[in-house]
């Protein structure tokens, strides 16, 4: 399949106009909504969005119509938020979706709040995308005058509110409960499950939570059907993907390709292979918060939900970034466990200070003060954070920091003097 | 109600006061306001000072805990005035595999500061900040509602220079300023 054939969410990626309506309507915008509104059930979407395949493309991967289908059909309110806090390191696919084509998200956005019934939709933006923010609202102020959103969309009698609102810096408002609790007024702490946000989430009521790569691809399934959108990728893992690629490759940005092609393929054509000098260590492919794979683990991956899985990493959010051999893998967890440190929000004692131990213990491997017990003791705190907490922020940090000491282990000790004077250990470091 | 954390009265413009006003309008309670009516007073002030708080105490009907609460939780919101121009520069990983570290040494090296600090005229700061969504387009600085992005040094005196005679250049994320003329 060519580069061309594959283009649902990327057709306007690069163009100075994309953004504008005008240009939108004119290449089939808002068509979609005109099929659905009023002449489909909101079941009827729901149905379709099922069996399109289509899965939650934040992290989770979750099947995106059977979330929609949790929500009560006898709800009197029912909320739709956009997750466009697009924060995990590595990611910048969403930005572009908001840059170069608003009004594809929004028009998915009014499609997806039908098909549950909800009446008020919120687009969180996180609050460093200052200039898209501004974007997005001129959009969706496009798309009220021209009657796409408020009351009585196209006189098809379906009432919309939407409100684009911004984030002020807090990678936790990107899970969903935090999210929800961040437009509450409240910390962005996220709150136990279940309940499912889908059952009882702002102001509890039932509320739906979707990424914006995934809204954005629900006017395609509209208009093009289901079994087009299962033409693409693979069985289980259904249409197509955005990549965002990072590090030094020949070619960084973001990539649509269908869902399960060889990753040595998407290298070679897509990315041009490692810049002149550089060699390819190592890829993080969904996120920072996903396992690290070799290059060589690579090189014999698909790039879907279930291969990945098979091995050892997830496909999370496709933050793909690219490791040179260049880099010392235990600076670089340094600046991951800095980074979930600094995000933790606290209100769980194995990730409030279990991110600082792993901090921490890095910092004095860094500092030449490393013990032989430092990594089993990495090992332990570990141990003692993932699947203990009420969001996954923990194993966010666990994971990265497991698989580079699994995987990357001689350059941790390599950073061990075995000289060094072990200072009293804990009784946890003795496993007692 | 008595303010005792109030020196000085807010001064606030008449188009920041509506649109809090319309934003109290559209959001479903007095709460879920309080983010948003925040960014208000920020956007036009730059930080938020003690009679702020005491405007949202008041128009909104919340309590002063809660505001505290959220100014102090998320990282953008400002409770003190800052430098004219705060320059953060992203140290996540792939900006780190692309080369952050130089460009955060020559920063600090043209300002002769440390991340972390401000210079003594008050004209700049530097902060380490965490991923800001720019990772194929790293190294980056995030500089008001825009990114300065594929940064070298040369790229980064130009700005400094730039920044000194008080002209803000144009950020590699201000196309559609142009576009939209």
């Amino acid at each position: 399949m060519s580069r061309e054939e594959c283009k649902i969410l990327s057709a306007r990626f690069g163009r100075p106009d994309g953004h504008r309506l005008k240009v939108y309507e004119a290449e089939g915008g808002y068509q979609a909504l005109r099929q659905v509104l009023g002449e489909r059930q909101p079941d009827e979407v729901i149905e379709a969005v099922k069996e399109s395949g289509l899965r939650g493309r934040g992290g989770a991967g979750f099947p995106t119509g059977v979330k929609w289908g949790f929500v009560p059909k006898d709800a009197d309110q029912v909320y739709f938020f956009v997750n466009a806090d697009e924060s995990e390191p590595g990611t910048f696919k969403d930005r572009y979706l908001m840059d170069y084509d608003p009004h594809q998200m929004i028009e998915g956005t009014i499609i997806s709040s039908y098909a549950v019934r909800a009446n008020l939709a919120f687009i969180y933006i996180r609050g460093e995308f200052g200039w898209l923010i501004d974007r997005v609202q001129k959009a969706v102020d496009e798309a009220y005058a021209a009657g796409y959103l408020g009351k009585d969309i196209l006189g098809r009698g379906y009432d919309l509110d939407m409100i684009v609102h911004k984030g002020a810096g807090a990678y936790i408002c990107g899970e969903e409960t935090g999210l929800i609790n961040s437009v509450t007024g409240t910390k962005g702490q996220p709150s136990i499950k279940p309940p499912f946000p889908a059952v009882s989430g702002f102001l509890g009521k039932p509320t739906i939570v979707n990424n914006v790569e995934t809204v954005a691809a629900v006017p395609w399934i509209m208009i093009h059907g289901a079994e087009a959108y299962r033409a693409h990728g693979t069985e289980k893992s259904a249409g197509t993907k955005l990549w965002s690629v990072s590090g030094p490759v020949k070619n960084q940005g973001v990539f649509e390709v269908p869902l399960g092609i060889p990753f040595a393929d998407f290298y070679r054509d897509h990315l041009g292979g490692m810049r002149d000098g550089e060699e390819f260590k190592a890829c993080i492919v969904g996120g920072s918060s996903v396992p690290v794979l070799t290059a060589d683990e690579m090189m014999g991956c698909n790039l879907d939900y279930e291969s990945l899985q098979e091995a050892g990493t997830m496909l999370g959010s496709g933050g793909m970034i690219m490791i040179p051999k260049s880099a010392d893998m235990v600076e670089l967890i340094k600046v991951l466990m800095h980074f979930y440190w600094d995000e933790s929000c606290g209100q769980c004692t194995p990730c409030r200070e279990g991110t600082g131990w792993l901090h921490r213990l890095i910092g004095k491997l860094l500092k030449g003060e490393g013990v032989p017990d430092d990594l089993d003791l990495l090992d332990k705190v570990c141990e003692g954070m993932g699947g203990l907490t009420i969001c996954p922020l923990a194993d966010a940090a666990v994971m990265p920091m497991q698989s580079f000491l699994q995987r990357f282990r001689a350059e941790f000790e390599a950073r061990i003097h075995e000289t060094a004077t072990p200072g009293s250990p804990s009784r946890w470091a003795r496993g007692e | 109600m008595d303010h005792p954390e109030t020196a000085t009265p807010l001064e606030l413009s008449e188009q920041s006061r509506q649109r809090i006003a319309d934003i109290i309008d559209r959001y479903p309670t007095g709460q879920s306001a309080l983010m948003p009516c925040i960014w208000v007073i920020q956007e036009e002030i730059g930080w938020i000072p003690p009679a702020a708080i005491d405007h949202l105490v008041d128009t909104l009907g919340v309590t002063r805990a809660r505001v505290h609460e959220l100014l102090t939780f998320y990282t953008m919101f400002r409770t003190e005035k800052p430098a004219q121009y705060v320059l953060e520069v992203c140290q996540n990983i792939s900006c780190h595999v692309l080369g952050a570290r130089e460009i955060i040494a020559h920063l600090e090296k043209r300002l002769g500061i440390r991340i972390g600090e401000a210079t003594p005229d008050g004209k700049f700061a530097l902060h380490g900040v965490e991923c800001l969504g720019a990772c194929g387009h790293g190294p980056m600085l995030q500089l008001g509602k825009h990114f300065y992005e594929y940064l070298t040094p040369e790229k980064v005196d130009d700005l400094l220079e730039n920044l000194r005679k008080d002209v803000v250049p144009r950020a590699d994320t201000d196309r559609h300023l142009e576009e939209d003329a």
